[in-house]
């Protein structure tokens, strides 16, 4: 348990490894999870979304550089897919960020969406906490905003930043997706490009007609020549201002604690049903009988269900 | 499920070639490993310490640069430093034979030259890596 000593004194190394031990679920992870807890929640978490090659990666380098002035510590955790086909993947969010790697106030992590069963947003939460005991005071999230996992991810942050592009499509596109719920700060990147101010009047146009409390701005950014990131640093304080004033703050974190239990709950019992021998080869059984029509998917599922004792 | 094991890839020095580094990145993925690609110029400093935030089990450094004999012993020595000669490091590119030697003795663990399949650089990784 020298890690966690570690990780409470700041180290960086023991922080590195422990965020390895609950991504690879080694033996012992809970254990370390369960003693984290309690010193955990202090740090303001901030999801960076939006669609891939939108500028996350650089507009987050902007930010936190910004944020550094203040001379408070920053983690980054940056989330890039898993190919699903050879199991490995390429982390590039580094690549935007390279400054902030000789930083010793800021640190940074890639992680691989992996195969897991809805497990991404547990291990994502789970090396949230751990950076939190390192001693981060804002914890930067950083995923393309694609798939349900990912949304649960960053709708776990206290404030999420949707980072949009001009010419992606049209107003349609954005209901479509449903990102106009997600975002508490709206930024237009490559707002130099043509149709930024269309794609502006668009969103504001869709968050005209959401009746919540809180109306986003829409900002608009040129993230690489460093430009807009004061005002959208200022919107993210008047988020978080405005769910400290109220009791948003304490709301979110309860769905979210709640969340994070049922993901638990699940997660658990997959692996306990689909690692029983006697289940797969169940499994494996009734599968054959359903592809020869013999019996229905429903049935054969059923059947499995009433074998199984938690 | 089987851990992924987790790859530097980076280009230390000031050549802007990195074709080849992209094209490691690209094997080691396909061979199912998860590969941090951290892009051009990279100062030893810069990728040792995105090694131990990243808690990566291997580096790979491709340089073209000429620059190898200062640059690599340079990384070996940082990790011995922080106390993380256990990751493996590895370098590739444009390195004559002449050089590997003193490389080697440095705390390079292999150097992969031009011509080299990527099976194999993925063979040595897997055989060599930290259990």
């Amino acid at each position: 348990m020298d890690l966690l000593q570690g990780l409470k004194k700041g180290n960086k190394r023991a922080a590195a490894k422990l965020i390895t031990m609950i991504e690879n679920r080694t033996e012992g992870y809970q254990d370390v999870l369960k003693e984290i807890h309690k010193s955990s929640g202090k740090a303001y978490v901030i999801g960076i979304t939006g669609p891939p090659g939108a500028g996350k990666s650089t507009l987050t380098d902007k930010l936190v550089k910004e944020i550094r002035k203040q001379d408070k510590k920053v983690a980054i955790i940056a989330i890039d897919p898993t190919s699903p086909f050879s199991g490995g993947s390429i982390l590039g969010d580094r690549i935007r960020m390279n400054d902030l790697s000789l930083d010793p106030g800021v640190f940074i992590r890639s992680m691989g969406t992996r195969g897991h069963l809805g497990g991404l947003s547990v291990a994502t939460k789970s090396a949230i906490k751990i950076l939190d005991v390192y001693g981060a005071e804002y914890i930067f999230v950083e995923t393309v905003g694609v798939g349900q996992s990912e949304i649960e991810i960053v709708k776990s942050a206290d404030t999420t930043v949707m980072v949009m592009v001009p010419g992606l499509g049209d107003d349609i596109q954005a209901i479509k997706a449903g990102i106009m719920e997600i975002g508490d700060v709206f930024v237009i990147n490559k707002a130099d490009r043509d149709g930024a101010n269309r794609t502006r009047a668009e969103i504001e146009m869709m968050l005209d007609f959401s009746n919540s409390e809180f109306k986003p701005a829409v900002k608009m950014a040129v993230a690489v020549d460093n430009k807009g990131i004061n005002d959208i640093i200022d919107e993210i304080e008047r988020h978080k201002e405005y769910l400290m004033k109220t009791d948003k703050y304490h709301h979110n974190r309860v769905t979210s604690a709640r969340e994070e239990i049922v993901e638990i709950i699940k997660e658990n019992i997959t692996d306990k049903i689909f690692n029983d021998h006697l289940i797969s080869s169940q499994l494996a059984e009734l599968t054959q009988k359903v592809v020869k029509r013999e019996i229905d998917p429903y049935t054969a599922g059923f059947n499995i269900l009433k074998s199984i004792k938690l | 499920m089987d851990r992924p094991i987790r790859v530097l890839v980076s280009k230390p020095g000031l050549d802007g070639h990195d074709r080849g580094a992209k094209v490691i990145a690209r094997a080691l993925r396909d061979a199912g490993m998860e590969v941090i690609y951290t892009g051009l110029r990279q100062t030893p400093e810069q990728i040792v310490n995105a090694a131990i935030q990243e808690d990566v089990d291997v580096i790979a450094t491709s340089i073209l640069s000429g620059a190898h004999g200062t640059l690599l012993p340079k990384i070996a020595e940082l990790l011995k430093e922080q106390g993380a000669q256990d990751i493996l490091f590895i370098g590739g590119g444009v390195i004559p034979d002449e050089d590997i030697p003193e490389l080697i003795e440095s705390g390079v663990k292999a150097i992969f030259t031009p011509g080299t399949p990527t099976s194999e650089t993925v063979e040595f990784i897997v055989n060599n890596v930290r259990k």
